[in-house]
């Protein structure tokens, strides 16, 4: 399973569960909001991550 | 000309799976298909020695096992060094890639094996050696060995080495400059004529492909499963204890994370030369996300979350490199008994 912001990257090497990540330069971050509305952030990112892989 | 050559317990003789264990033995003259290699060779060559050795015991002890070759291959003063072929058996293959780029880099003879391109031994050793394709049928032994003998006498001799097309190895994706008549605008329209007409053209770039990734199956039970974090954008801890290189990085790393509920950018740097690592510096949990991943843990969304993260640097890296990293990674997961892996990627 591979969170990233690169998906043609990812598609292209044939990684098959994907989540699309916050930018290249924090994949599951956001230096723009407040430090809670940014970890709520992330557990969304992680959990569709954890919901694909039970796919 | 005296050939050293190379076998598994399999082709060697010495039995199946059950003697995959055995060490490195040694034998004077051709045994197995290195009979009929020597034949094909001509009257002047000599297979002097065959090494034979167990698929199991060679991929474990790999670095003893390459000294103990190059020590054989030295002392036979051997002209020639020959591995496999190995058609597609995964361990076989591997091995006899790393022998033929260990001889020829430390001895500087002629190197040749065989094996199929799905085989994971071509990838990692295709750039480096030339590899025969065998295909996957072991039934055709001697068209193999026909034509590695016919490669291996042209490489004795220094000769000029054919398209991979003409003389049956992989690609090495090497580039040789060439003097052709036609300029390229004209090769390009007549490809394109051609491919319009439905006719067979050749490229003169072939792209890079991958062979399609089989899906793992789904996490039956999430709430029992170990999961693990990887990432490749290159968070080590300070120091950088196992010197991976922020670009075409040849190393990665395992990192324990017991006990810490939230990643420290006190703790940790970045080696990546490919994005701004000020963000991830600050606050390490927006690369591996530790915080949330505890936060799931305590509440028993997931099982456990492996008390070690992964990482290395995913940059301008050759692909036979990146797949050997990969390999690595997972049989490491594999020997944690990790059952799922998050990779963050930048």
């Amino acid at each position: 399973m591979q969170i990233t912001a690169a998906l043609p990257v990812a598609k292209m090497v044939g990684a098959n569960r994907l989540v699309l990540g916050n930018g290249i330069v924090h994949v599951v971050g956001d230096a723009k909001v407040s430090k809670e509305d940014e970890k709520k952030l992330r557990r969304r990112l992680v959990e569709q991550a954890l919901a694909a892989m039970q796919k | 000309m005296r050939v050293v050559h190379y076998l598994n317990q399999f082709f060697g003789g010495l039995g199946g799976e059950e003697k995959a264990g055995t060490g490195l033995e040694s034998r004077d003259g051709a045994v197995g298909p290195g009979k009929l290699l020597e034949q094909l060779l001509g009257s002047d060559c000599q297979v002097v020695t065959t090494l034979i050795c167990g698929d199991n015991y060679a991929v474990e002890n790999r670095e003893a096992l390459t000294a103990a070759v190059l020590k054989k291959v030295r002392t036979a003063r051997a002209d020639l060094f020959v591995a496999g072929p190995c058609f597609l058996a995964g361990r076989y293959g591997m091995v006899s890639g790393a022998l033929c780029a260990a001889v020829q880099s430390k001895l500087n003879i002629p190197v040749i094996t065989a094996m199929a391109a799905e085989n994971p031994g071509a990838d990692l050793y295709r750039e480096f050696i030339y590899i025969v394709d065998s295909g996957d049928n072991g039934a055709k032994m001697r068209d193999v060995l026909t034509r590695m003998a016919a490669l291996a006498q042209k490489l004795m001799r220094h000769e000029t080495i054919g398209s991979p097309k003409e003389e049956g190895y992989l690609a090495r994706g090497l580039i040789r400059d060439e003097f052709v008549e036609r300029t390229a605008g004209e090769r390009l329209v007549d490809m394109l004529l051609k491919k319009v007409r439905g006719e067979p053209f050749e490229s003169e770039m072939s792209p890079t492909t991958f062979a399609p990734v089989p899906k793992p199956p789904a996490i039956a039970d999430l709430t029992k499963a170990r999961v693990m974090l990887v990432t490749d954008g290159g968070l080590v801890p300070k120091g950088n204890p196992d010197k991976i290189q922020g670009s075409a990085a040849t190393r990665w790393g395992l990192y324990s994370i017991k006990g810490c509920q939230d990643l420290d950018g006190a703790d940790y740097e970045i080696s990546h030369g490919g994005y701004d690592p000020q963000f991830v510096r600050q606050d390490p949990d927006r690369l591996v996300p530790l915080d949330v991943m505890r936060d799931l843990e305590h509440e028993g969304v997931i099982g456990e979350l492996h008390e070690e993260f992964i990482s290395t640097s995913g940059l301008s890296n050759p692909l036979s490199n990146t797949r050997r990293m990969g390999r690595e990674m997972a049989a490491k997961a594999k020997q944690l008994g990790i059952d799922a892996i998050i990779l963050t990627s930048t």
